[in-house]
């Protein structure tokens, strides 16, 4: 094959966005194909080749969806063996890490992980990855064939190339064994708020906030403006929102065209998930914090006086 | 049960970043037991108390990374083995990984007990790779383990909620933050931790081969810095009315 291949996961609902932002960038870099495996293999296929897949392999077998990372990894090396791509892209995702180490180890190629970027050159492929907390950017050449590389989500934007995909049904391959971390239940939390990593604005709280009672002040203006609350770590770990509220390193990545900061220093591995915003505005009663560096506007107070306030001004003027 | 639990020794992260001129770490900077890791050596313990046992904690890393592993002792683990050999300075994950499993592999533990991602590294590659590496099944993302018998059942966090994953033994887990508040290592502890066996060992002792790493630096550099903002101090209206222009220019209201 000598071309890229995308690992494209899937739900029932549709192909991930992950999925199409790496298609989009991976038709720039040369002839890409896509694997989909997994119920809702066989529907995102045609999305898939709107997105620049020239072929998809998939198969639907319900083991996809039911055991982590074994089956996958099965069906991907034997896709791999036959088709010899010199590049797999995998997206920066709980569930593609799981894969994409076990096969980095299956086929004893080393895999570069949590990268930004990437680019062809000289018949080999750079990917430019977060160094030292993110203040630098480095860029690595990729040693190995296949060479195996990680992108974080939102690194690029997704576009369709009009394209259609030559569907390509693939055996299962799962090996006796792979059947066993299985999935044997999903919990989803409902939430009526805008999907974070859709969201145009969002409004996100950290322990400046005093209090888990205060993150009412950020959903407050977060609503009020139309977008999506997100949280730090911080106050993550500390149980004041749940985890699907985490922006950064171990949370969601966005890329808003608004992003408010409210209570928060601004710690790499919070910024790495936010700094693509197109507008950052930092509130922190202390002048020295690292997000007001980040900042296109930085204001210098207390988050719990100045965010009702805001959000009464923003009612004020959207309903006028 | 006998358990693995592995653990890496990193920069401070309350310390003060620095680089040096070949843009490695700083050698003379704060070194610590990556605070993840913490979480897999209390989880690990806790699994111990209930079920008794043993806790091996393995590092990778320079002469130094001792003493992460006397911290995981000094709260309570039993014993460590630290991979130690100037072969692996600037090892990738793939490497890191099969040296830490065949460590393990040598002491046949009922699981193995890893972080999400390191605080330096963070590539979240290693947990994987050592699962593929000892052919068991990895439960990911735990923010709850039981163990019954021989069945593991974890609760993973996932982007929407959390998975409740099953599997048998022998398995390997990675753990989130949260997990489980880490203990304070005792004075007792502390002082029993100096008589506890720290083995080392070297690549050829374990019959690791140095492959080729997964990457070639061509060139480290600054990230883009955004340009440098506007700050303004609030005087109890100021800092509302400049963050309400800055949202009209930005035309979202
Ligand atoms: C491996 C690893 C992964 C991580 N991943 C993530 C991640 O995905 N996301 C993430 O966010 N973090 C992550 N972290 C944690 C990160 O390093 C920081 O600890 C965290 O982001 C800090 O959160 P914070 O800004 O809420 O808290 P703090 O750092 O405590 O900052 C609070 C800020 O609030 C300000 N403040 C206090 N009171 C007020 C007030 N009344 N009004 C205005 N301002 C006030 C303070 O001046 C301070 O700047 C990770 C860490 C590690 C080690
Ligand atoms: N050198 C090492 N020694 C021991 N454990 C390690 C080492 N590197 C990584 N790990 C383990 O693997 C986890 C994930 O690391 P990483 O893949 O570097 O993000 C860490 O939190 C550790 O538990």
């Amino acid at each position: 094959m000598a071309g890229i291949l995308v690992y494209a996961e899937v739900a029932e609902a549709g192909p991930a966005a992950i999925a199409l932002e790496l298609l989009s960038k991976a038709r720039e870099l040369g002839q890409v194909d896509a694997v989909a495996l997994g119920p809702g293999a066989r529907e995102a296929a045609v999305r898939l080749g709107a997105y620049g897949a020239r072929r998809v392999f998939l198969n639907d077998d319900r083991a996809f969806a039911e055991y982590l990372a074994e089956p996958a990894t099965d069906c991907l090396a034997a896709l791999i063996q036959r088709e010899s791509p010199d590049l797999i892209l995998f997206g920066f995702t709980s569930d593609s890490r799981e894969v994409a180490g076990r096969l980095g180890a299956r086929l004893d190629v080393g895999v570069i992980s949590n990268a930004l970027d990437i680019s062809s050159a000289g018949g080999g492929y750079t990917a430019q990855v977060p160094y030292f907390g993110g203040a630098r950017v480095a860029s690595y050449r990729a040693n190995n064939h296949p060479a195996i590389v990680l992108v974080r989500p939102k690194s690029f934007e997704a576009s369709e190339s009009g394209g259609q995909a030559e569907m390509v049904e693939i055996e299962a391959a799962i090996a006796e064994g792979s059947r066993r971390s299985r999935i044997s239940e999903r919990h989803d939390e409902v939430s009526d708020q805008v999907k974070l990593e859709d969201a145009r604005i969002v409004v996100a709280g950290g322990r400046g906030l005093g209090g888990p009672e205060n993150f009412a002040l950020v959903e407050g203006l977060a609503s009020a403006l139309g977008g999506a609350a997100g949280a730090t770590r911080a106050i993550v770990d500390a149980g004041w929102v749940p985890y699907s509220f985490q922006i950064g390193q171990t949370g969601k990545t966005v890329r808003p065209g608004v992003y408010i900061a409210a209570g928060i220093s601004g710690a790499m591995q919070h910024t790495v998930g936010m700094k693509g915003a197109k507008v950052i505005v930092a509130i922190n009663k202390d002048a020295q914090a690292p997000i007001l560096k980040l900042a296109d506007l930085g204001v210098v107070g207390d988050v719990t006086k100045i965010l009702p306030r805001l959000t009464e001004a923003v009612k004020a003027k959207r309903g006028a | 049960m006998k358990i693995a639990v592995t653990v890496k020794q990193v920069p401070d992260p309350n310390g003060t970043p620095g680089l040096d001129s070949d843009n490695t770490l700083m050698r003379d900077r704060e070194v610590v037991l990556d605070p993840g890791d913490e979480y897999g050596i209390e989880e690990a313990l806790q699994l111990k108390d209930k079920a008794g046992g043993e806790v091996l904690l393995v590092s990778m890393g320079p002469d130094k990374a001792r003493d992460a592993i006397r911290k995981g002792l000094s709260m309570g683990a039993d014993r460590g083995v630290l991979i130690s050999d100037p072969q692996l300075a600037g090892a990738d994950a793939l490497l890191t990984a099969k040296a830490l499993a065949a460590a393990i592999r040598a002491e046949a533990v009922d699981l193995v007990v890893c972080a999400t991602e390191s605080y330096d590294g963070s590539t979240g590659m290693v947990p994987p790779m050592l699962a593929e590496l000892l052919g068991v099944p990895q439960l990911t993302f735990a923010k709850q383990v039981e163990v019954t018998g021989q069945r593991l059942t974890v609760h993973r966090q996932t982007e929407a909620g959390y998975q409740v994953l099953e599997a048998e033994l022998p398995a390997l887990i990675t753990v989130t933050a949260g997990i489980a508040e880490p203990r304070y290592a005792s004075l007792k502890g502390i002082m029993a931790a100096r008589s506890k066996e720290v083995k080392v060992m070297s690549l050829a002792e374990l019959a690791v081969e140095p492959g080729r790493p997964a990457e070639s630096v061509e060139s480290i550099e600054d990230a883009a810095a955004r340009a440098a903002g506007e700050i303004v101090e609030d005087d109890g209206t100021s800092g509302v009315e400049r963050i309400m222009a800055a949202l009209t220019a930005a035309k979202v209201i």
